[in-house]
């Protein structure tokens, strides 16, 4: 009766803790303050720095005069590129996991200005206080260059990049001829849609504090989604050998990609320790949070083509996205939209256009978050004009093949999603007339669209060290920016051993653990969850045969594929009631620890086989006052498929903050650029909006079962982007739905939306 | 930030001793607004006197039938209080709809009136700034300037003053009193904050060397019918895009008396007195309350990201007459 599985059996066989909703294993320490962050690490003669600012965008020092700041009581030393210590000159030294193709920034090389706010100078102080003063004190001279920040200026100069970052394919070849095909499509939208700068902002300021041990050796605090990453890149800057330097960050205020690359304060904080022999903290102030790194601004058109019955026949997809001078950074954007639909003519293009700003940075579902939205908000447009239901619309053009790859999606369960989502939201009930729902002066609309992000692996290890009283720790060295890392490693090895949770302990944010890839794109729970279940797997495996060994065979004849691991004990698969406890299976074998390491690697060849994504179907309800333009959401419904769910509590967590972010993205966020200064202006968190608790109506989280066993072991896709994908368009959807206005430039701000009807009343 | 000295005044004698002379120093109140703009090497006072032990602290009924709210009293403490709250809705309302509960627990009402603008030029000392830089230029003007104001303008400055609670104070015609080397005086609401003319450096007429000791409500505090509107982008923890204190008196369906100011669209809390009057006598409908958002608006001008607000405006106003004349109690 028990099966010997293909795939483990703790995807069968639950065991304590797997699926479960377990709060966080880490939530104490952070309501109690317990949890110390980059910036919190106090060492004794601990110096700070503060980072000097450019005021120009473009051009060159001409001149730094740093008497000033170094007659200020407490300033230890100023540095510029003209006394900075030697760095790495190759390009490949400065390479981190994430950089893309070209030629990454480096903090106080020259005399060269390439963005707005460059970091140019670190004042060195014995306090933070004489640090910051004594910033304000360098005093710069400087030779201005022309610059451009404005996409629309230069989107006409774009040109086609490769492939130039790992995770983004170029767009597939054209399929058909979609030109033809929307000339000659009964029903077309041709549209364009244009979303702004952001950026990540989250909570904890970027910091780094790097402690200057006795014997010269550096440990760095930092604040990264991969201590490894900044690891490596330390070492490989400033030469030095990988013994000399560990870097540690067990806990992350956020980050949703602004730590995954190492960012301005790491540099000059190992920089000053060591030239300084002491330890340096430095920390980014809100403003110059602004200044390395962001979501770009796009320009996207999206034209589409369809039979009146609904059927796709044309699709056009261009983007035009910025980059920086010196790096190529990608995000492709366009392709999920011919991966999401059925259709026989189609053509995906995306360019890039250089302009004078820092290099932007995946920020939650790069890519997705800013292609999908446009895509969906077109098939809302097409469904409008078919006088369709724009669910019917979406189901009409389902694909169970990807059609840019050509091969099967290694499960979808997107049909689900709606099918799920749409019944909790009520959408049978929806008038498909705009503005047929009203609450006194305020217009009531429902909206609809889809999400998509991949499912990614990456190699991961991981180490697994039972001990003889029954205390399990698990080591690997990814990161926990929030998200949930520590409790559902927790929970994978807890139910593989058959262990209560709390006799687990997980250890991440530490160099010096079993390698993991950087925290994003969704792949931690597939790559580094993956690595557990094998190193846990390799302990139960030394444990059953320690049991087969016992003396006295308190388990009979049983092979180790007879056995069960549950509640701390061997037992029989086919009679629980027959088991020993764990100590005495160790004791009796000689053992005080079990200690066993695993590599996950994909499975390669059947994900080559397959197209592997997450799917959702977000719903949303959205009251706009007539008068004011004002928008608020009232009620979000976001059904997702995403394999399977470790932890339906921090899963829905993370879908449930993909969805505010998504409602930030539909209604608030945006960074302004003063095109002349060539500088972001409301470059703090009272002008840079988010949303805030009174923005924030009901949130309702589906997860849709879904089967997969070509992602990874466990069968779970990863939750943590796939929540903000399909927000931004069901809201804009609904925005049109309760006003008959269509706005197309993201954020929808009252003013947009007061335009559209003052247009239609005039019309 | 810059280092400063600091002292704690123990008497309002000993807080002007402090001011006088010093071209340089602050008094510093719940800090809300002066420390952050230190920080940000804004404002850089080489003395602070702190102020938060000056007897200022008491909410107070006049001889004339209205309230005195003492200059240390927290916004919070304002707005909940009982008296304030059932004889001036519209003001607690309006302070109320401002930062956060955190926020309104340290501010005072000294210091909301003495609270500096928003622009994002102003806060960032690497750009251009009259206000904060006399002479170095107006970087909102042809820049970024969605906050900025649409009335009463100069070439020299756009910026909006910030404060919520001032709107209603305007509306409600209050008098800021202040005390000084040369004595005590009392400046009407209207005339405590400036134009930005050609000196937006200067924001109000409180003279440097003196301090607010209260605020005077008189005792017309609109219960029956007024409101505070305030438009922003995001629901809550926002400065105003547009706010509109309103307030009416009405018998027999027309209007005997009318207040309008509006928050967000200028260098000061936006009263119009003419509009006001051309309320009164007019039966409280739309239609009246159209044309006094006309006459508020007749001479507002946008600088390109805040041209929505001029429209924006007269849909507040319209707004908030009309929610004001329907309300009974708010
Ligand atoms: C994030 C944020 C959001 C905010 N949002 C809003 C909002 O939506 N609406 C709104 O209205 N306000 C808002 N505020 C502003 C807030 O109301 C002010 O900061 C606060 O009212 C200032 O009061 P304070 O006592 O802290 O002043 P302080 O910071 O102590 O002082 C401010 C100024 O007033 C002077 N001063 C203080 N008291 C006196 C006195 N008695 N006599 C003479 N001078 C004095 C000081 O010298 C200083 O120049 C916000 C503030 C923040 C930080
Ligand atoms: S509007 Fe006023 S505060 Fe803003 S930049 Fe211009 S001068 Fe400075």
């Amino acid at each position: 009766m028990i099966a010997k599985p293909a795939i483990p059996d703790v995807l069968r066989e639950p065991g304590p803790g797997i699926g479960k909703p377990l709060s966080r294993v880490d939530g104490p320490l952070k309501v109690t303050g317990q949890a110390r962050y980059a910036a919190e690490f106090n060492v004794p003669g601990l110096v700070h720095g503060y980072i000097v600012s450019s005021t120009i965008t473009k051009g060159r020092i001409t001149r730094i005069d740093t008497a000033a700041a170094l007659r200020r009581p407490g300033v230890l030393h100023v540095f510029t590129h003209e006394n900075r210590p030697h760095v790495a000159w190759f390009d490949r030294k400065w390479k981190d996991e994430d950089a893309p193709s070209g030629s990454p920034f480096r903090p106080l090389y020259d005399d060269r200005i390439v963005h707005a706010m460059q970091p140019v100078a670190l004042v060195v102080a014995e306090t933070f206080e004489a640090a910051r003063e004594g910033a304000r004190l360098v005093q710069v001279e400087y030779e201005a260059e022309p610059h451009e920040t404005d996409l629309a200026a230069r989107r006409h100069e774009a040109f086609t990049p490769g492939k130039e970052k790992g995770g983004f394919e170029p767009p597939p070849k054209p399929r058909g001829d979609p030109d033809r095909a929307l000339a000659e499509a009964a029903v077309k939208v041709d549209v364009e849609y244009v979303q702004p700068t952001e950026h990540h902002n989250p909570m904890e300021m970027h910091g780094s504090t790097v402690v200057y041990n006795d014997d010269g050796t550096l440990t760095v605090h930092d604040k990264t989604q991969g201590a490894p990453n900044s690891h490596s890149w330390v070492c490989s800057v400033f030469g030095l050998s990988k013994s000399a330097v560990r870097v540690i960050s067990p806990f992350v205020g956020g980050a949703f990609g602004s730590g995954l690359r190492p960012q301005h304060q790491l540099f000059m904080a190992v920089m000053a320790a060591l030239q300084l022999k002491r330890s340096v903290r430095v920390e980014l102030s809100r403003p110059q949070m602004f200044t390395f790194g962001h979501r770009p601004p796009t320009i996207q058109r999206v034209a589409l083509g369809a039979a009146p019955d609904g059927t796709l026949q044309a699709m056009i997809h261009e983007a035009v996205q910025e980059s920086s001078q010196f790096e190529n950074y990608v995000e492709i954007v366009v392709n999920w939209s011919g991966q999401q639909y059925r259709c026989d003519n189609v053509r995906l293009d995306y360019k890039l256009a250089r302009l004078d700003v820092f290099t932007p940075l995946d920020m939650r579902a790069p890519g997705a978050a800013t292609g999908v939205p446009a895509i969906e908000m077109a098939m809302d447009e097409l469904a409008h004009a078919l006088r369709m239901d724009p669910v019917e619309l979406r189901l009409r053009n389902y694909t169970d093949r990807d059609p840019n790859q050509d091969k099967p999606f290694s499960s979808k369960e997107l049909r689900a999603c709606f099918a799920q989502g749409a019944e909790r939201f009520g959408w049978s009930r929806r008038n498909p007339q705009p503005r047929s729902m009203r609450e006194g002066r305020q217009l009531i609309g429902w909206g609809v669209a889809s999400g998509v992000w991949d499912a990614m692996q990456g190699q991961a290890d991981a180490r697994a060290t039972l001990g003889i009283d029954g205390h399990l720790v698990v080591a690997s060295a990814t990161a926990d920016i929030g998200t949930g890392t520590y409790t559902v490693m927790s929970q994978i090895a807890a139910g593989t051993l058959g262990l209560p949770i709390g006799n687990v302990t997980f250890k991440l944010g530490d160099s010096a653990l079993p390698m993991a890839p950087i925290e994003g794109g969704s792949w931690t729970v597939s790559s580094v969850g993956s690595a557990v279940l094998a190193a846990c797997e390799r302990v139960r495996g030394r444990l059953y045969k320690l049991a087969a060994k016992m003396e006295g065979a308190p388990l009979g004849k049983a092979k180790p594929a007879d056995m069960v691991l549950t509640d701390g004990h061997v037992a029989l698969a086919a009679d629980p009631a027959r088991r020993v406890p764990i100590a005495e299976v160790m004791r009796s074998g000689g053992v005080l620890a079990i200690e066993e390491e695993a590599r996950s690697v994909p499975y390669y060849v059947k994900r080559a086989q397959h197209t592997l994504a997450t799917h959702s179907a977000v719903f949303a309800e959205v009251r706009v006052d007539e008068d004011l333009g004002t928008v608020q959401v009232s009620r979000i419904v976001s059904a997702v498929a995403a394999g399977r769910i470790i932890n339906p509590k921090t899963a829905g967590s993370q879908v449930m903050g993909g969805v505010v972010m998504g409602i930030g993205m539909a209604l608030e966020e945006e960074t302004f650029m003063d095109h002349g200064l060539g500088r972001y202006m409301n470059h703090d968190l009272a002008e840079y909006h988010v949303p805030v608790n009174a923005d924030i109506g009901s949130i309702d989280v589906i997860f849709v079962d879904e089967h997969d066993e070509v992602v990874n072991p466990l069968g779970a896709k990863g939750v943590g982007e796939i929540g903000i994908v399909g927000v931004p368009a069901a809201i804009a959807n609904a925005v049109f739905h309760a006003t008959g206005v269509r706005v197309r430039e993201l954020p929808i701000t009252l003013d947009k939306v007061l335009a559209g009807l003052s247009r239609r009343s005039a019309a | 930030m810059r280092a400063f000295s600091y002292s704690r005044a123990e008497s309002v004698a000993d807080a002007l001793k402090g001011v006088v002379g010093h071209g340089e120093t602050k008094v510093v109140a719940g800090g809300t607004n002066l420390l952050d703009l230190m920080k940000a090497d804004v404002m850089r006072p080489t003395r602070l006197v702190d102020i938060t032990r000056l007897p200022l602290n008491r909410i107070e009924e006049t001889a004339e039938g209205g309230l005195r709210l003492g200059a240390l009293v927290t916004n919070a403490d304002t707005a909940h209080d009982e008296r304030v709250r059932s004889r001036y809705p519209m003001l607690s309302r309006a302070i109320l709809a401002g930062a956060s509960a955190q926020l309104r627990n340290m501010a005072t009402n000294g210091g909301n009136l003495l609270q500096r603008t928003r622009c994002y030029y102003f806060y960032d000392t690497g750009t251009p700034c009259n206000k904060r830089e006399p002479g170095s230029g107006c970087g909102a003007i042809g820049g970024v300037n969605r906050i900025h104001a649409i009335l009463g303008a100069s070439e020299h400055c756009i910026a909006t003053h910030p404060s919520d609670m001032c709107v209603a104070l305007a509306a409600l015609a209050a008098e800021i009193r202040v005390t000084g080397p040369r004595g005590e005086r009392t400046i009407p609401f209207e005339a405590f904050h400036r134009l930005p003319g050609d000196a937006p450096q200067i924001d109000t007429n409180l003279a440097p060397d003196e301090i607010v000791t209260a605020i005077d409500l008189p005792a017309r505090g609109f219960a029956a019918h007024s409101t505070y509107l305030k438009v922003r982008d995001r629901q809550s923890y926002a400065f105003a895009l547009v706010s509109v204190a309103a307030a009416l008196e009405i018998e027999d369906g027309k209007v005997t008396a009318a207040r309008l100011a509006l928050g967000g669209v200028a260098h000061k809390p936006w009263r119009d007195q003419a509009a006001e009057e051309a309320l009164v006598g007019r039966p409280a409908d739309a239609g009246s309350f159209a044309v006094a958002a006309e006459a508020v608006l007749r001479d507002a001008r946008g600088f390109g990201h805040n041209d929505f607000k001029i429209d924006l405006a007269r849909r507040a106003i319209l707004r908030a007459l009309q929610d004001a004349a329907a309300s009974e109690t708010p």
